[in-house]
């Protein structure tokens, strides 16, 4: 809206914050472009939420400079705090105040009022199907119900911009579909989306991604990219003594994670030619039967649970070498 | 500011549902003013008091009528030896004895100096007070009287003494506790409201997360603190004009001075225990922290500011600390105002140090909520 849309949304160039010794984030670089859903993964304290903090302009980058809907987030963070809407893992709604209520607030702080604010109001409620429980006080919704109040209600000021941090934390799956479903109606109207999250799941939803582990960006691209970029083969395994197969199957060389589902064992390798013959032969000289062998997709988790395991082991080193 | 409206309107739906809070608003003046108004009472009066009479003459049951008549003393009971008295004293029957020892209405009746004794519980000594002073002028009088009564009859005697003291008191005649207690009460609830529930109010918003929603919304901290403070503020008064009225119609607190000078006054008061709201809401984690921060401020307080104690009878340090609290300069204005009658010029010098102190507590509110919200 404000900002040209051959322009990028976001852009973030090396990026840091330091906590006294600690550094939540380093040296983050990233790009988003309009219209898009943006994901950023990470385990908790990853540095996620700084990094948003930092792109809202309500913390300051210790270094490295960013600039978020055209404007610049080290000094002109009033601006883009009227053009974003920000909506964090804890659910902040009030609580003891109706649906209806709520929504009123948020869109006369963003300096909407009269019939504009009602017409919008009357509309997002429609959207999201709450109409009939606009007088509801919003504490006595379900979860699900609240996030997407939550969510109805951080753009109700059709900011071209959504941060959402963490918003489907704790809430049932089918919650988050329906929640999902509300981002990419949001999305396709324009708005760009940048959105955190620890579930894989719904990292495959994004159209681009980006990995932060220790406060370091490790990969970013769209989910297939980023999966593709790590190398990965996937192999389904039906076996007999499972667990005593799957502690095996750890210790091999290039096996980077195995995982069971039931019966189905699930390993992935990276720079194996032939991950069969390599696991087959492994089983086989254990005395361990295979009842099937199917090679299997990687996936966002794949990838991410590699990287971490890769950026643990040269941490490792490194302070062994030290 | 319509942002700010719109937090100002907001808080005010929030306060109406929330019943709990809504209620100790209204409750908390009305039930402290009744309590301090009617329980508490220094002008004792009625005090249980025990005889013993040595002397068992008209004169000294006339001496014990006479006190009785008072208003101050009720007999309870007759006793014997000093031992009883004590007996009395420790079991908290009584608190004061009179003693008139043998031929005291003899010695009355010759002329001569006559003495009685009065006994009394030290362990209040704000009963020994009252018990004492109603005694002795009460015996003064006595003295006055039976001698002129002597020279009448015989037309010589002692002459009544030529120089005596006649105690005229001002402002509140009848020394009624509840009068003086009153207006000090509109600035100790202001105390408490102002300070406590607006730092709860902020301290709310960063409990449940709805703080971030604002920080990251166009909102100025300035408005925000501004929006979240009007509706106090307006309650702040509105629980003023609540004690006054109670005040004036159940303990008829006269309202010498100028209504509106009082209000105007009250401002800087009410400004600096806002912002000294803000800066504990800085300080807590949660509500409760905040309760309890609120609380501890309260005591010095009710107890330093001359509230409860006259602030002439403090040692030095005690008086020092109680120039720095909003309420021992706030009690001296409304005490002026209501009471005596004071004009503006005349409670000038403590509306100063009210500034100076509102001046302090917005500097450090600001720095430390500028600090916390960055």
């Amino acid at each position: 809206m404000s900002a040209p849309s051959a322009a990028p949304v976001i852009v973030a160039e090396h990026l840091s914050r330091r906590f006294g010794d600690l550094w939540a984030v380093r040296d983050v670089s990233l790009t988003v472009q309009r219209g898009e859903i943006f994901g950023v993964l990470g385990p908790n304290g990853a540095g996620k939420s700084t990094t948003i903090r930092m792109l809202c302009g309500i913390l300051d980058p210790t270094g490295g400079k960013g600039s978020v809907v055209g404007f610049d987030i080290a000094r002109q963070s009033e601006q883009i705090k009227k053009n974003i809407g920000y909506m964090t893992q804890r659910f902040s709604l009030y609580e003891d105040m109706t649906v209806e209520e709520n929504m009123r607030f948020y869109a006369s702080i963003y300096g909407m009022s009269g019939r504009a604010r009602k017409e919008r109001i009357e509309t997002v409620l429609s959207e999201i199907g709450l109409i009939d429980r606009r007088k509801q006080i919003a504490g006595t919704l379900s979860g699900g119900w609240k996030q997407r109040v939550a969510l109805a209600s951080s753009t109700i000021h059709n900011p071209p911009l959504l941060f959402l941090d963490e918003p489907t934390a704790g809430v049932d799956p089918v919650s988050r579909r329906h929640f999902w479903d509300q981002i990419h109606r949001i999305a396709d109207l324009g708005t760009t989306v940048l959105v955190t999250t620890h579930y894989m799941d719904e990292a495959e939803r994004c159209h681009r991604l980006a990995f932060i582990f220790r406060g370091t960006l490790l990969a970013t691209g769209t989910p297939t990219e980023v999966v593709a970029a790590r190398g990965l083969r996937v192999s389904e395994l039906e076996t007999e003594r499972t667990i005593e197969a799957g502690e095996l199957l750890r210790k091999a060389p290039g096996v980077e994670e195995v995982n069971h589902f039931g019966h189905i064992m699930r390993v992935a390798t990276r720079s194996v030619d032939d991950p069969e013959r390599l696991l087959r032969g492994m089983l086989d000289a254990a005395n361990i039967g295979v009842h099937r062998f199917q090679v299997g997709r990687p996936n966002v988790e794949d990838a991410f649970v590699s990287m971490v395991r890769e950026d643990d082991a040269v941490r490792a080193g490194k302070q062994e070498a030290a | 500011m319509r942002r700010l409206l719109a937090i100002a309107w907001k808080e005010l739906v929030q306060l109406r549902r929330d019943r709990m809070t809504f209620g100790m608003m209204v409750g908390i003046p009305v039930i402290q003013l009744l309590v301090f108004g009617y329980a508490i009472n220094t002008d004792v009066r009625h005090m249980p008091m025990v005889v013993y009479d040595q002397d068992h003459s008209a004169e000294s049951r006339d001496l014990v009528e006479r006190l009785v008549i008072t208003g101050f003393y009720d007999v309870v009971g007759y006793v014997h030896n000093y031992e009883d008295i004590a007996r009395e004293m420790r079991a908290g029957h009584t608190h004061v004895a009179v003693v008139i020892p043998p031929r005291f209405g003899e010695a009355l009746r010759a002329g001569m100096s006559a003495r009685a004794q009065l006994v009394v519980d030290g362990s209040d000594p704000q009963t020994v007070a009252s018990a004492t002073n109603t005694a002795l002028s009460l015996g003064a009088a006595y003295a006055l009287e039976v001698a002129s009564e002597r020279l009448e009859k015989t037309g010589r005697g002692m002459t009544p003494a030529a120089l005596s003291i006649e105690p005229t008191t001002w402002y509140n005649p009848e020394l009624k506790t509840a009068i003086f207690v009153v207006p000090g009460l509109v600035g100790v609830i202001l105390t408490m409201t102002m300070l406590m529930f607006t730092a709860m109010a902020i301290v709310r918003e960063r409990e449940r997360g709805t703080l971030e929603q604002l920080i990251v919304s166009p909102v100025g901290r300035v408005e925000l603190v501004i929006g979240k403070i009007v509706p106090y503020i307006i309650i702040g008064y509105v629980q003023m004009t609540l004690i006054l009225t109670i005040g004036r119609k159940v303990f008829h607190v006269p309202l010498q001075g100028s209504l509106p000078l009082l209000y105007a006054l009250a401002s800087a008061f009410i400004a600096a225990n806002l912002a000294l709201g803000l800066f504990v809401s800085t300080i807590a984690k949660t509500q409760q922290q905040a309760m309890q921060m609120s609380f501890f401020w309260m005591l010095p307080n009710i107890l330093l500011s001359g509230f409860a104690f006259p602030y002439e009878g403090m040692p030095l340090p005690a008086q020092w600390i109680s120039q720095v609290l909003p309420l021992t300069h706030f009690l001296r204005i409304v005490r002026g105002i209501t009471l005596k009658g004071a004009v503006f010029a005349e409670v000038e010098g403590e509306f100063l140090r009210l500034l100076l102190i509102l001046f302090v507590t917005v500097v450090l509110a600001s720095v430390r909520f500028r600090k916390k919200l960055g």
